[in-house]
């Protein structure tokens, strides 16, 4: 759980934290190596050092240790000392003994601390590893001595005069002297780091914010798509070749998606419902039909055999009317595609453009028309030209005075298309998805069945119908497949 | 006090002796004693090792006899000695004891007076952490550091107490070393290298004054009976007008401003004619030193 909470982390800190992380590693990394190497380094440069140092005294020593002159080789022995240079602290010699054959002292920098005479090995446990290590060994080769748990280490060097082995010189160094320098390499460790860390942290951080923020973008563009779907064109996504332009490209693909998917959802919902509006009416027009049938027969035999006063005649003429109204209204309703006439020519098309060209005129209106057919085409005549007229009335009487009303058939890949447009009072938002149910008009005039009779018209013919209204143009495009064709 | 030391240039001196193995180290510009020069031998009787002193001392001794001085310093008493008795110097500032071995071939120039006297002690010194030895005889089986075998306060007295107290001074000690030089003997003591040193009492005191960090760490446990003082002493065939010329400056040092700065340095108060009766103490020990090696 403690992980977690720093895998919520936001990239933006996240980034700096690894970066951080990343450069106190390497730091530490370095300077332990540094520190090892640099170790290593004034070890090797005390003990050449020591060893050079050892060979020049004990080659002076010879003298004093054949002449037992005690002070000349006391003056020997200090002399590293005294000539001890602060800035090489590393190199200054802790203790200085010259021993005798038999490991007794002869003369040391410290007479207190090494009796002449005695054996140091009794009192200090330096000595007693020395004097082991001595007898084991080459007596006279240079040695370096570095006992266990102590703090310090010895280069001891033989002094011979004339191959006569007189004793040996040991040339403490204290192991304390690295420290300092140790120390001081770490700090300036340290510090170089923290002068990386100050260039770095504003540096990651940019580079943190530039890599988050349009992941954080798609995240919250993803967020909304729950709510509503967010319009792909409007998504701030990056473009970027690498991995968070892919993730966007697959946002906005799925984006685009979904909303193809809604669309052809709201389709069918209409197509649906449509459809079920359709096979109500029918079911009812049959069954007003066959009674209606009988009602206005039995008229006609009373009006034709019979002989009825005025007032009954009066009676039954307003009953005929009344049913034949709902005869033409359930006729209107009921569409009947078996309708015999003859295939569609150009003559007919151009039969509308006369018929509602008076309707235009009327209203002053640009009416642009194109008919582009040149042959007749295997699609009911009479069908057609009442898609074609209803599509047209309606265009003229959307338009203001001097609007503009397009019309254009053609045929594309075996389909005709028929194109009618306005640049009228457009169709609202809501209103478009009942479009094309009966008696749902906007306007005061007509009774609401011309776009249900052209829907109904084209869903027989197997064709379909799209609606584009905005503000300043209402298209509407009708494509009929030709029978035979495919 | 006015001594002008340079630790260093000491120490380095010493160092280069010691690594080449030359016992004495002659100075810059008196190599080669001229014909007109005078050749003046010095000894460690006095803090002979103070370069920038010995300048100045130079300097004074030639302006005031109007000839070139050439000091030379030796490694021993006793090259010095030699080189006087073989008249290859003119003059030098010797100790005592040889003075009374070789007075028929030496002269008497003058005697440093010291707190008024021409007169000096011998120092038994041990380490200051030694709080019980007394004398001589409290150091038996120890390491004892001598200054120079040609020494009266340096060895002829200690040898000649212990013969006193019936002791043999060859085995009395386990171990004995020269350092051939007082200030050294000092230093010996003080790191604790011997438990016990002779020493000129007028080089302890004056390297008190100087140097207290050499003898703090030491502490006097006896003091001899007044000897006569270290001589300046001149060959025995010294032209008569060089040997007056010679004392005449000695002497008079002490009423001049420089001389007297000189003097001060060396922590005297001037010198006097003296006399060769002022040594017959020490050839007396002598005397009963040589006869007890017999």
């Amino acid at each position: 759980m403690r992980f977690n909470r720093l895998d919520d982390l936001s990239l933006r800190y996240k980034i700096p934290l690894r970066v951080i992380a990343l450069v106190l590693v390497t730091a530490l990394c370095v300077t332990a190596s540094m520190v090892f190497r640099e170790y290593d380094e004034s070890r090797r440069d005390l003990v050449a050092h020591a060893a050079g140092l050892g060979r020049v005294l004990a080659d002076t020593l010879m003298a004093p240790m054949v002449h037992d002159d005690l002070w000349r080789a006391y003056e020997v022995v200090r002399t590293p000392q005294q000539h001890n240079n602060s800035d090489f602290e590393t190199l200054s010699v802790a203790s200085v003994v010259v021993l005798d054959t038999g490991f007794r002292t002869f003369v040391s920098t410290q007479p207190t601390r090494y009796p002449l005479g005695l054996n140091p090995a009794h009192q200090e446990t330096d000595f007693a590893y020395m004097q082991q290590a001595l007898a084991t060994g080459e007596a006279t080769a240079q040695r370096l001595i570095e006992p266990p748990a102590s703090d310090r280490l010895y280069v001891v060097t033989p002094i011979i005069a004339e191959g006569v082995l007189l004793g040996h010189l040991a040339l403490g160094y204290s192991r304390q002297v690295f420290a300092p320098r140790l120390r001081n390499l770490m700090a300036r460790s340290a510090l170089v780091t923290l002068l990386v860390l100050t260039v770095l942290l504003p540096l990651s951080t940019w580079w943190a914010r530039r890599l988050a923020d349009p992941l954080v973008a798609l995240a919250t563009a993803m967020d909304q798509v729950a709510e509503r779907l967010p319009d792909p064109a409007v998504v701030p996504i990056p473009t970027t070749g690498d991995e968070i332009g892919r993730l966007a490209q697959a946002f906005r693909g799925m984006l685009i998606g979904l909303h193809q998917k809604a669309q052809l959802e709201q389709h069918m919902l209409v197509a649906e419902r449509l459809a079920a509006v359709g096979r109500l009416s029918a079911g009812i027009a049959h069954e007003i039909n066959n009674p209606l049938g009988g009602m206005l027969n039995a008229l006609n035999t009373l009006h034709r055999h019979g002989a009825p006063d005025a007032l009954t005649e009066k009676t039954v003429s307003l009953l005929e009317r009344g049913l034949t109204q709902i005869r033409n209204t359930v006729a209107a309703l009921l569409v009947e595609a078996k309708v015999e006439n003859h295939p569609l020519t150009p003559q007919d098309i151009e039969d509308i453009h006369i018929l509602v060209m008076a309707a235009a005129e009327k209203k002053a209106a640009d009416f642009v028309w194109h008919n582009r057919l040149d042959a007749p085409l295997p699609l009911p005549s009479t069908l057609v030209r009442q898609v074609l007229l209803n599509l047209l009335l309606n265009a003229v009487q959307a338009i203001a005075t001097g609007g503009r009303v397009e019309c254009d058939t053609r045929v594309v890949s075996n389909r005709l298309a028929i194109l009618v447009e306005n640049d009228g009072q457009h169709i609202s938002a809501e209103h478009l998805p009942y479009l094309f149910e009966p008696f749902t008009t906007e306007r005061s005039e007509g009774n609401g069945l011309g776009l249900w009779v052209t829907y109904q018209i084209v869903q027989q013919l197997q064709g379909s119908v799209e609606v584009d209204s905005q503000p300043g143009l209402t298209r509407f495009v009708i494509e009929l497949p030709l029978p035979g064709a495919a | 006090m006015s001594f002008l030391f340079c630790k260093f240039d000491m120490d380095r001196r010493n160092f280069l002796q010691m690594l080449s193995g030359v016992a004495a180290m002659p100075l810059v510009g008196s190599t080669h004693a001229e014909s007109a020069a005078l050749r003046i031998g010095l000894t460690p009787v006095f803090l002979d090792d103070q370069l920038d002193f010995l300048k100045q001392l130079n300097a004074y001794f030639a302006r005031q006899s109007g000839r070139p001085v050439s000091f030379t310093q030796r490694g021993s008493y006793r090259e010095i000695n030699e080189l006087v008795r073989g008249g290859k110097l003119d003059f030098a500032w010797i100790c005592g004891y040889p003075y009374v071995r070789y007075r028929r071939e030496m002269r008497l120039v003058a005697v440093p007076v010291y707190h008024g006297k021409p007169l000096y002690q011998s120092y038994l010194i041990v380490p200051k952490n030694d709080r019980s030895t007394r004398t001589f005889t409290d150091l038996r089986g120890k390491t004892y550091a001598y200054s120079d075998p040609d020494s009266n306060s340096g060895f002829l007295y200690p040898q000649y107490s212990l013969l006193r107290a019936g002791e043999n001074p060859t085995t009395f000690f386990s171990r004995t070393f020269f350092t051939w030089a007082h200030r050294k003997v000092v230093e010996a003591v003080g790191v604790g290298l011997a438990q016990g040193g002779s020493v000129d009492g007028y080089v302890y005191d004056t390297l008190a004054l100087a140097h207290p960090e050499l003898t703090e760490t030491t502490r006097v446990a006896h003091r001899s009976p007044l000897f006569g003082h270290t001589p300046f002493v001149a060959r025995h065939d010294i032209p008569e007008r060089d040997f007056r010329s010679m004392q005449e400056i000695l002497i008079s040092m002490r009423g001049s401003q420089e001389g007297a700065h000189l003097l001060r340095a060396l922590n005297l108060d001037g010198f006097t004619p003296g006399s060769s009766s002022l040594y017959d103490g020490i050839a007396a020990m002598a005397r009963t030193l040589a006869e007890s090696r017999r």
